[in-house]
């Protein structure tokens, strides 16, 4: 597949703090590429020099082969953005932001007025197309800048930490219209410091912190590679934790101490589990789960993805 | 590096990408001439949702002024002084009255609507991420607000004609010269509402110390002239006073020293693009944090 996005030492600086520090990817039409780390990571800045809103301090980036600084309007015609925050035009109706929306590509109302139903069609928000913006919830606040972002028809579009602040059952709608975009060929661009919607979300990914690409790969491969197959979990209370862990040592692979617990990476956590209860340790609680992008993280970096 | 060809994915039946759009650089050339007038048309769309209260307050506020100032106070005048520039004082407080309410709505509207859109509704950021730019959003916020003059400056006039306040068939002008007195101010205002981070007192002073002064003191009620030399530096700065004198010009024909029209037009121009100028770079800064 051709590439859209390529980013090659890209860096930003605010004086002397380096918010983006010489990372470089690409990304293929069609992909879903996320960008994982924790907030202050130098996703939504990364985010903004692709959108040419923000300049860069270094390094070369393209975007369907345009440099964002000097193209910026053509750039951002390619591009679809739901931004962190919704900005979406409280005074206005629900449709009417589609439509007003649209006119800043330059699309005119003939074009504009059936695409508006049809997008609100897929953002199940059909019957609020007459509705203060207001009135909706924040979920349906979000699908509705996800509509308006696909109002000029974009081939990429850009979402920065889609469901924050979404609850779960609202998170599970969007991303199935997500996934619906994924299917008809939008490459998606997602940043998150969810590592949840990072799995369901993203085809391939780079974990950043501070500015810094730490790792890049599949989920799967991600947690192949810096994970093992399961984690166990053990609990003996916040006070006997630091106390217990070095009777653990060796129990598995590696473990990790957390201020409420301690994570045992092994291949089986059920024979970790055994060899615990073997050396004489009861723990308060215990729980065996698959080892996920937030052990990555962890492993990368020491530290948890949700400060 | 291959870019994907326009509409290469395009089938009409998906929603990403039916091929009924414009393709992305017609879309980009677009927003570059006309990106300000997509602004301009959005904020449009805003106050036709305010259309009525609207209405309602630029026919009221001349109606108010026009009996107060024009038939009472006009009264009183006109029975002690006879005539005021020759002419009734009703002719001659009317434009200045027209011009000064101009002037206070371009205070009302570049003041909290501005830092609305830069931190509480924050409209200018949903079109930072389309094609458009900082200073097109700058610039067509501008031209939407001047929509919204000329229609009051033309309900003023209508008025005016109403109460039989105008002595020339050129007193229609004082439209134009309302508009541009207002649009000086607003852009200078929209220039500096753009810098500020909080709601702190500055409009409250713009309102009490800038704009009360410029009507009460920039020859709206009585000449400038009847003011002690030291005060009235406050007509020759404020956009209110040159507006006045342009605008009963066109209204009764007041003679002018040779030359001054010209002063008075060249002012309110410079003001105005001194004030789009600012406004453009302000809110590019703004916008790029």
């Amino acid at each position: 597949m051709p590439t859209v996005i390529h980013a090659s030492d890209l860096t930003k600086k605010y004086g002397d703090f380096t918010a983006v520090d010489a990372i470089s990817f690409e990304v293929p039409a069609g992909e879903s590429f996320g960008l994982l780390g924790p907030n202050g990571a130098g996703k939504t800045t990364t985010m903004r020099m692709i959108g040419g809103t923000s300049t860069r301090t270094g390094g070369t980036l393209t975007v369907m082969g345009l440099d964002p600084e000097t193209h910026g309007p053509e750039v951002r015609a390619h591009l679809g953005v739901v931004p962190q925050q919704d900005n979406l035009d409280e005074e206005l109706r629900v449709r009417e932001n589609l439509i007003s929306y649209g006119r800043y590509f330059g699309l005119p109302y003939s074009y504009l007025r059936p695409k508006a139903d049809e997008l609100l069609e897929f953002a199940q928000l059909t019957e609020k197309a007459g509705e203060k913006v207001t009135a909706l919830s924040g979920g349906m606040k979000r699908r509705l800048t996800i509509a308006r972002g696909l109002v000029n028809e974009p081939q990429i579009l850009l979402l920065d930490e889609p469901t924050t602040g979404l609850d779960p059952q609202a998170r599970h709608i969007l991303w199935d219209r997500l996934f619906r975009l994924k299917e008809e060929g939008v490459t998606l661009i997602v940043t998150t410091h969810f590592m949840d919607e990072a799995e369901q979300l993203c085809d391939r990914l780079i974990v950043i912190d501070k500015g810094r690409i730490m790792a890049e790969g599949s989920p799967r491969s991600l947690i192949r590679q810096y994970s093992t197959r399961e984690v166990l979990e053990v609990r003996f209370g916040s006070e006997r934790n630091a106390t217990v862990v070095h009777q653990l040592e060796g129990v598995g692979e590696r473990n990790e101490v957390l201020p409420d617990r301690i994570l045992i990476y092994a291949d089986s956590g059920e024979a970790a589990m055994e060899e615990v209860t073997a050396r004489g340790l009861n723990p308060l609680t215990s729980l065996v789960r698959r080892s996920s992008l937030e052990d990555v993280f962890l492993r990368l970096t020491g530290r948890s993805l949700i400060d | 590096m291959t870019e994907i060809a326009p509409g290469s994915l395009a089938d009409s039946n998906r929603l990403a990408y039916s091929g009924r759009a414009l393709p992305p650089g017609v879309q980009g050339a677009r927003a570059r001439r006309l990106g300000w007038w997509y602004f301009t048309e959005h904020i449009l769309r805003q106050m036709k949702g305010y259309g009525w209260p609207v209405l309602v307050y630029d026919v009221g506020q001349p109606l108010l002024y026009l009996f107060a100032m024009g038939v009472g106070l006009g009264a009183v005048v006109d029975a002690n002084a006879g005539t005021i520039d020759g002419v009734r004082y009703l002719t001659f407080v009317a434009p200045a009255l027209l011009v000064s309410t101009a002037v206070m709505t371009a205070a009302g509207e570049m003041t909290y609507p501005v830092m609305s859109g830069f931190k509480w509704q924050r409209i200018y950021y949903g079109p930072l991420a389309s094609p458009i730019s900082p200073g097109q959003i700058a610039f067509g916020h501008l031209l939407a607000v001047s929509f919204r003059f000329i229609a009051q400056a033309t309900v003023f006039w209508g008025l005016m004609q109403l109460f039989g306040a105008s002595a020339s068939g050129w007193s229609w002008l004082v439209i134009p010269i309302g508009v541009l007195s207002a649009l000086s101010f607003a852009s200078l205002l929209q220039a500096y509402a753009a810098t500020l981070r909080d709601e702190g007192f500055q409009f409250a002073f713009i309102q009490r110390f800038i704009v009360m002064p410029m009507f009460l003191f920039a020859g709206t009620f009585f000449e400038l002239t009847a003011m002690p030399v030291y005060l009235r530096w406050i007509g020759w700065l404020s956009p209110v006073w040159h507006g006045t004198e342009l605008a009963r010009v066109a209204n009764y024909g007041r003679e002018l020293a040779p030359g001054m029209a010209w002063v008075h037009v060249g002012y309110l121009l410079a003001l105005l693009a001194l004030g789009l100028v600012l406004a453009n770079r302000n809110y590019r800064r703004r916008l790029a944090e």
